[in-house]
C-alpha cells in the first residue's frame, strides 16, 4: 500500500497584521507552519498503513525550499519518505496549477510504486479554496472521496475503500475503488507525538527536491502564473462600515436591571422580534 | 539502537545556540535539544544585540543575520506622572565602522542562529522537552530523558542553556528555586509601525535605531525600569520589576504595560500602531551573588540558567553567548587531550568566565540589586522632585535662579531628609561605580 | 486563486478574449437538491446571479441534476424548477438520470460539464458547501478553467465584461479581487447567507429545458450504500437560525455553556461559538461560527465573552442585530455590536434569560 498525503506549508495567518495606516500586510516575524487541517490527513494516512501493518507514506508538498521543514515534520511523525516540489517557475501557481503540479509528481511517485490512497487536508488556511483535492483527483482519474471522516475499511485486496463522508445534511457512506484521493475533515483524529528515534530520522533525512524537470513536467506553459487562469487583480482591507456599539449604562445597576433594559430596547427596535420569539419560544 | 553524542545542549537560545556552534565547529558530535516548535518560537521578542560576543563567534554574521537597526541614539528618560526628565546621547561616531549594538527580533533572530548551528553541523531537535538529567552511579551525568517515548540519549557532557529558572538544574540539585528578589518579570509588546513613521518620529534615518530606557514612576513605586527600542517596521516597548516587588505592589504586569503605554510622553511615540505580540519573560537579577555552581561532573551551565545577566545594562544575551561559547571551547580542548568531563577539568570553563567581561561585570555591579532594594524611593520620590526641579528652573515666572534653586533643594530636604538623600546618592554611586 | 499574489494586474496579459470563447454567454446557477430538497444558497445565488445578468444583459440559467425511480422525486424535481424561475432564472437547464439520485462526485462532474459544454454559459456560480465545493473543484479542473471559492462580492468589470469576484485571505484580514480573464466560464462558489435571500416572484415565467444523462450504474465506480441524515444526528442548524446565542473563551469554563443553552432554551435560539472554544473541546465542532466555521445571519447574535476577532466576525457581521457582553470594554466586538454591555457574562447571561422569560411571559399574557 502506498499513500501520498500532500501538505503545505502556510503563513500562520493569526500572525498576520494589516498595517492600520498604509493597508499592507506586515509579514515581520510570521511563522510558517504546516496547514493545520493537513495534519489529520498525515494522521489518517498513518494510521491506515498502521492498521495494514505495513506500506509506505510518502509526504509530498509543493513550496519554497523553506517547506522542506514542514516535511521534516512528518517525518518526525512517521511518514517514511518526503518529497519537496520547489523550483520559481511554480510561483504564483493558483489551484488549477499547484494541482496540475502535485499530480504531475503524484505520477512520478506512482512510478516509483504505484500509489493507492493520496489524502490532502479539508483546505489550507492561506488559500482556503479547498480546490487542490478535488483538481488532483480529477486530472489523475482518480476516485474523489472529499471531506470524510472516518475510513471504515480499507481492503487492498479487493481494492476498495470504505468511507463515511459529510454531505449536506447527513453522512453518506460511500464503497469505491482504489486508488482513490480522500480529502480529510478536522478534528477526527488527534495527532500522535513522535518517538525520539523519528525525530532523529527526520533529521537527519536527506529530503529529496524535484524541480519542474523532475516531476515530469515538459511543458512550462502549466504551471505557475502563466498556467493559472485567476488573476488576483486587487488585494484592499475590508471597509470599517460598522458604528460602535450603543453601550447600556452598567455603572450601579444589577445585571438583571441591565438585562431588562435590554429586552425593552430590542422589542423597542423591532416588534418582529417580539413576534419571532413568542412563535420560536412558543 | 542507541545514540550517543560528545555534547548534548539544552535549549536554543543564544547561549545554547553559541555553545552548540562552537562545539560544531571544533569537530565534535553535537545534539541540540528545543522544546519549543522552532529555536525562538519561545524567546521574547525585541531585544538588544551586542556585537562584540557574537562577532567572537561567527565574525561575518552581519552578512545574513536578520539585524533591525543599529543604535544611534540613546536616551535615559526619568519619569513621574505627567512628565519626564532626560538625557540624550547621539553621535555620528556610532556610524564609523561596524555598528556596536542593533536591534533584533528575537524569533527571527535565534531562528537564523539555529541554522548556522546545523550548517556547522549540530543535529538539532525541536518540540522536544529534556525532563531530566541522566546520572551514573556516582552522580556523574551521563545524558539526558526527553519527554519523548525512546528519549533517553547519552553524551559525554550535557550543557545546560535552558534559561532562566532551570528546571533541570534544580531537579538535579545544581541550585535551588529562584528568589523573588532575585529575579524580575518583563513584559514586552511589539507594536507595528512603518518605517517611514518610525523614522520621522524618532528622528532617525533609514538604517538607524533609538533606544529608549525609562525609570521612574512607570514603575508605580516598584524596583524596575523600562524602555522603547524601534526596529525595521516595528517598535519593542516594555517594562520589568522584580517578582518581590510584583507581589508586594499588587499590580499585574500587563497594567504596568498598559499605564505605561498611557504615559503622556510614550503614547504620541506608539500612536497608530497595532500590537503584535505580547510576551512575559523572566530575567535573572540577582547579580554576582546569585550565580550558582556553574560545572560539575558531566556537566556545565550557561546563560539564564546560570543567572549571567547585568541588569544594570540591561545586557543577558551578549553575556549568554560568551559564557556558551567559553563552555564550548573547554570542552573541545578537553576533548582533544582526551580528558574526561569530570568536575576538575570543567572547572577550567570557571576559570575562564571568570577571566572575562563577565563576571567583571557581575561582579562590579554586584551591589546594586541590595541598594536597590533598599531604597525604593529612587522609583517615585526622585524623578518627581527631579521633575519639579525642572519645572521650577524652565518656568519664568520672576523669580531668580537662586532662589528657585534653594526651593529644589528644600523639597528636596522635606521629601527624604539630606542625609537620607545623601546617603542614597553614595549608595548608588558606591553601587555603580 | 493564490493569496500569495499581490500584486495587481500582472503586466503583459492580454485582456481581449480568445475568440474561442466568445461564444460563452449567460449566467448559471447550480441548483443544489439533494432528495428533492433544495439548498437555500441555490435561492441566494439566483438572486445574485440575476443581477450579474442584468449588468451583463445576459440570461439567467439554473442547473438542476438528480433523478431515481420515485415519483415523489420527480415531483419535487418539477417543482424546484418552477422555484428556479419563480427566483429570478429565465432558463432552466434539468438533466435527470439514474445515476443522479445520490450525488457523487464523478457522476455530477459529468453531467454539469457535459452541460457547460453544450450551453456555453460565461459564468457558473455554486454554493460553497461540502457538495458544491466538491463538484466546482472537479468541474474548474475538467474544464481547466479558472474557480474562486467562498466568494463575499461579485461584480461585473465594465471594461472586460469579466466577473470580479472578491473573497477573504490572509486569514480574513483582507480581501481580494479575483478575476479569470482569458477562460470561460468563470467559476465561483459562495458560501450559505453571504448573499441575501431574494423575494420569490410566482408570477414569473422561463422555460425548462430537460436532458436525460446517459450513464449508466455500471459505469459508475463509487457506490452510495447508505446516508445518514442529520436529524439523526442532532447536529447544530447554524447557518439558517434566526436567532444565536454564542460564547468563546470568556464564558470561562465549559460547565458556564449550560448557561447559554438555558437562554437558548427560552429564545429557541441555536446555540454558536469560536474557534478557541470548539478547539477545547468545550461544544461540538458544528457549532463554529466564523471564517473556519458557519456564516450566519440571524435576525439576533448575543455575543458571550467572545472578543470579536476578524475571522469570528466575518462569520456573524451580517446578523441583524448583534449583542456584545464582554468584560473589556475595549473589545474589538464593541467595533460593530449593535449594542454592548461591559461586564461579567456568567452573571449577565442568566439575567437575560430571566429577562426575557419574563418579558414573553407577560405579552403572551396580554394576547
Ligand atoms: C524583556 C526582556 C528584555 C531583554 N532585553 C535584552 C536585551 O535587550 N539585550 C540582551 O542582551 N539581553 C536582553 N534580555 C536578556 C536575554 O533575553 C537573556 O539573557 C538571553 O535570552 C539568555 O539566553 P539563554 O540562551 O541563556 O536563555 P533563553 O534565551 O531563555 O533560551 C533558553 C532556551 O531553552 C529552551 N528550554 C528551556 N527548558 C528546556 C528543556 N527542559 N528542554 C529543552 N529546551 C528547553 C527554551 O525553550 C529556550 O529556547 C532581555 C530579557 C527580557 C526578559
Ligand atoms: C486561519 C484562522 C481561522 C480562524 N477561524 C475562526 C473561526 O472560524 N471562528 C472563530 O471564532 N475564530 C476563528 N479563528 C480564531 C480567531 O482568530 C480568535 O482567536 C477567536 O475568534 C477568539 O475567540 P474568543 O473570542 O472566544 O477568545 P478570546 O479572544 O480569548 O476572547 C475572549 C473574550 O472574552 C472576554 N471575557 C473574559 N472573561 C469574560 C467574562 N467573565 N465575561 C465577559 N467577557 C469575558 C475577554 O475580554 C475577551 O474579549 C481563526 C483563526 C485563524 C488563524
Ligand atoms: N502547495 C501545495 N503542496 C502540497 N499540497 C497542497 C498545496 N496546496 C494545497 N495542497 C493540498 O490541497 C489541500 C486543499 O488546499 P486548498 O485548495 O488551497 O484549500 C490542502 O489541504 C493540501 O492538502
Amino acid at each position: 500500500m502506498h499513500i501520498v498525503v500532500c501538505i503545505k506549508q502556510v503563513p500562520d495567518s493569526a500572525q498576520i497584521r494589516i498595517h492600520p495606516v498604509t493597508n499592507t500586510i506586515m509579514r515581520q516575524g510570521v511563522p510558517a507552519i504546516v496547514n493545520p487541517y493537513d495534519m489529520f490527513a498525515l494522521e489518517e494516512a498513518l494510521r491506515v498503513r498502521d492498521r495494514l501493518g505495513g506500506g509506505k507514506v510518502t509526504v509530498l508538498t509543493m513550496g519554497p525550499p523553506t517547506a522542506e521543514a514542514a516535511l521534516r515534520k512528518s517525518l518526525s511523525l512517521g511518514a517514511d519518505d518526503a518529497v519537496l516540489l520547489t523550483d520559481r517557475l511554480f510561483a504564483g501557481s493558483d489551484t488549477l496549477a499547484t494541482s496540475f503540479a502535485l499530480s504531475q509528481a503524484i505520477l512520478r511517485l506512482s512510478e516509483q510504486e504505484p500509489v493507492d490512497i493520496v489524502f490532502t487536508g479539508k483546505q489550507t488556511i492561506d488559500g482556503d479554496t479547498a480546490q487542490v483535492g478535488p483538481g488532483i483527483a480529477t486530472r489523475l482519474n482518480l476516485n474523489l472521496l472529499t471531506y470524510v471522516a472516518k475510513i471504515e475499511k480499507v481492503d487492498p485486496e479487493a481494492g476498495s475503500i470504505r468511507v463515511h463522508r459529510r454531505a449536506e445534511g447527513g453522512v453518506q457512506v460511500l464503497e469505491a475503488p482504489m486508488p482513490c484521493l480522500i480529502t480529510l475533515l478536522e478534528g477526527v483524529n488527534t495527532l500522535r507525538h513522535g518517538s525520539m528515534p523519528d525525530m532523529f530520522r527526520a533529521a537527519r533525512t536527506q529530503i529529496t527536491r524535484w524541480g519542474r524537470e523532475d516531476a515530469g513536467i515538459d511543458d512550462p506553459t502549466r504551471i505557475g502564473l502563466k498556467g493559472s487562469p485567476t488573476v488576483v487583480t486587487k488585494v484592499f482591507a475590508p471597509k470599517p462600515t460598522a458604528e460602535p456599539a450603543t453601550q447600556l449604562e452598567v455603572a450601579g445597576r444589577s445585571p438583571a436591571d441591565v438585562a431588562a433594559d435590554l429586552v425593552e430596547r430590542l422589542f423597542d427596535d423591532s416588534g418582529d422580534l417580539e413576534r419571532l420569539l413568542l412563535r420560536q419560544a412558543g | 539502537m542507541s545514540e550517543y553524542f560528545d555534547a548534548i545542549v539544552v535549549g536554543a537560545g543564544p547561549a545554547g545556540n553559541a555553545a552548540a556552534y562552537t562545539l560544531a565547529k571544533g569537530g565534535l558530535s553535537v545534539l541540540q535539544i528545543e522544546r519549543g516548535e522552532t529555536p525562538g518560537s519561545k524567546n521574547v521578542q525585541g531585544a538588544i544585540l551586542y556585537s562584540d560576543a557574537l562577532e567572537r563567534i561567527i565574525p561575518d554574521f552581519r552578512e545574513d543575520a536578520p539585524l533591525e537597526r543599529p543604535i544611534l541614539e540613546q536616551r535615559l528618560w526619568v519619569l513621574d506622572d505627567a512628565s519626564y526628565i532626560g538625557s540624550t546621547y547621539r553621535s555620528e561616531e556610532f556610524k564609523k565602522g561596524p555598528p556596536n549594538r542593533y536591534t533584533i527580533i528575537r524569533a527571527e533572530f535565534d531562528r537564523w542562529f539555529s541554522s548556522k548551528v546545523q550548517e556547522a553541523g549540530a543535529l538539532v531537535i525541536c518540540e522536544t522537552t529534556v525532563t531530566q538529567l541522566l546520572r551514573d552511579p556516582a552522580g556523574k551525568v551521563v545524558g539526558v530523558r526527553t519527554d519523548r517515548t525512546d528519549g533517553d540519549i547519552h553524551a559525554d557532557v550535557v550543557v545546560l542553556a535552558d534559561g532562566v529558572n532551570s528546571l533541570l538544574a534544580q531537579r538535579a540539585g545544581f541550585h535551588g528555586e529562584l528568589q523573588p528578589k532575585d529575579v524580575a518579570l518583563a513584559v514586552k509588546e511589539v507594536l507595528f509601525l512603518s518605517p517611514q513613521v518610525i523614522e520621522d518620529r524618532f528622528n532617525v534615518g533609514e538604517d538607524e535605531g533609538v533606544v529608549i530606557e525609562m525609570m521612574g514612576k512607570i514603575t508605580q513605586g516598584m524596583i524596575g525600569t523600562g524602555f522603547l527600542y524601534t526596529n525595521r517596521e516595528s517598535l519593542t516597548i516594555g517594562v520589568g520589576c522584580m517578582v518581590s516587588s510584583f507581589k508586594e505592589g499588587g499590580i499585574p504586569p500587563y497594567q504596568l504595560l498598559e499605564d505605561m503605554k498611557n504615559h503622556p510622553a510614550i503614547r504620541p511615540l506608539l500612536r497608530d500602531s497595532e500590537a503584535k505580540e505580547y510576551a512575559a519573560h523572566l530575567i535573572p537579577e540577582g547579580g554576582y551573588k546569585s550565580v550558582p555552581q556553574l560545572y560539575g561532573d558531566g556537566w556545565v551551565m550557561v546563560g539564564d540558567a546560570a543567572g549571567l545577566v547585568n541588569a544594570v545594562h540591561r545586557e543577558g544575551s551578549n553575556l549568554a553567548m560568551t559564557s556558551g561559547r567559553l563552555a564550548a571551547e573547554t570542552i573541545i580542548e578537553l576533548k582533544s587531550e582526551s580528558c574526561p568531563m569530570d568536575a576538575r577539568y570543567l572547572t577550567e570553563y570557571k576559570r575562564r568566565l571568570d577571566g572575562s567581561f563577565v563576571m567583571a561585570d557581575l561582579k562590579k555591579y554586584k551591589d546594586v540589586p541590595d541598594t536597590l532594594h533598599a531604597r525604593p524611593q529612587l522609583f517615585t520620590t526622585y524623578p518627581e522632585l527631579m521633575s519639579r526641579a525642572a519645572m521650577h528652573m524652565l518656568h519664568v515666572d520672576g523669580t531668580d535662579k537662586k532662589s528657585k534653586q534653594r526651593q529644589i533643594f528644600r523639597e528636596f530636604r522635606e521629601q527624604r531628609g539630606l542625609l537620607g538623600a545623601a546617603s542614597d546618592a553614595y549608595k548608588m554611586w558606591r553601587a555603580l561605580r | 486563486m493564490n493569496a500569495n499574489t499581490e500584486n495587481a494586474r500582472p503586466k503583459g496579459r492580454r485582456f481581449q478574449l480568445d475568440p474561442k470563447f466568445e461564444a460563452y454567454k449567460g449566467v448559471w446557477v447550480f441548483v443544489e437538491q439533494e432528495r428533492g430538497e433544495v439548498h437555500p444558497v441555490s435561492w441566494e445565488l439566483l438572486g445574485e446571479g440575476r443581477k450579474l445578468a442584468d449588468q451583463l444583459g445576459a440570461v439567467l440559467g439554473a442547473v438542476i441534476l438528480g433523478g431515481g425511480e420515485e415519483e415523489a422525486l420527480a415531483d419535487a424535481l418539477e417543482k424546484a424548477c418552477e422555484e428556479a424561475i419563480g427566483f429570478g432564472a429565465d432558463l432552466v437547464y434539468l438533466a435527470t438520470g439514474e445515476v443522479l439520485a445520490d450525488y457523487r462526485n464523478e457522476t455530477y462532474t459529468s453531467a454539469l460539464t457535459d452541460l457547460v459544454n453544450t450551453h456555453k454559459p460565461e459564468i457558473l456560480m455554486l454554493g460553497a458547501t461540502t457538495l458544491g465545493r466538491d463538484l466546482a473543484g472537479s468541474v474548474a479542473t475538467t474544464l481547466g478553467t479558472g474557480l474562486t471559492a467562498d466568494c463575499t462580492e461579485l461584480d461585473i468589470d465594465p471594461e472586460t465584461r469579466s466577473l470580479m469576484a472578491t473573497r477573504p485571505t490572509f486569514g480574513g484580514s483582507l480581501l481580494c479581487t479575483i478575476q479569470t480573464l482569458n477562460y470561460r466560464p468563470q467559476m465561483a462558489t459562495v458560501r450559505p447567507r453571504v448573499m441575501a435571500m431574494p423575494a420569490v416572484d410566482p408570477a414569473r415565467s422561463g422555460e425548462i429545458v430537460r436532458s436525460g444523462f446517459g450513464m449508466s450504474e455500471d459505469d459508475v465506480l463509487a457506490k452510495v450504500l447508505e446516508f445518514i441524515p442529520d436529524e439523526a444526528r442532532e447536529g447544530a442548524q447554524l447557518p439558517y437560525a434566526e436567532i444565536i446565542v454564542s460564547g468563546g473563551l470568556g464564558m470561562g469554563k465549559p460547565e458556564n455553556f449550560k448557561l447559554l443553552f438555558d437562554l437558548a432554551g427560552v429564545l429557541g435560539a441555536e446555540v454558536g461559538a469560536s474557534r478557541p472554544v470548539i478547539q477545547a473541546g468545550w461544544v461540538e465542532a458544528d457549532r463554529q461560527v466564523g471564517q473556519t466555521g458557519k456564516t450566519v445571519r440571524p435576525r439576533l447574535y448575543i455575543a458571550a465573552g467572545i472578543s470579536g476577532a476578524v475571522q469570528h466576525r466575518v462569520g456573524m457581521e451580517g446578523s441583524d442585530v448583534i449583542v456584545a457582553i464582554n468584560s473589556d470594554p475595549q473589545a474589538p466586538i464593541f467595533d460593530f455590536a449593535t449594542y454592548g454591555i461591559v461586564g461579567d457574562a456568567v452573571q449577565i447571561v442568566p439575567a437575560l434569560t430571566e429577562a426575557f422569560r419574563k418579558r414573553l411571559a407577560v405579552t403572551r399574557a396580554a394576547s
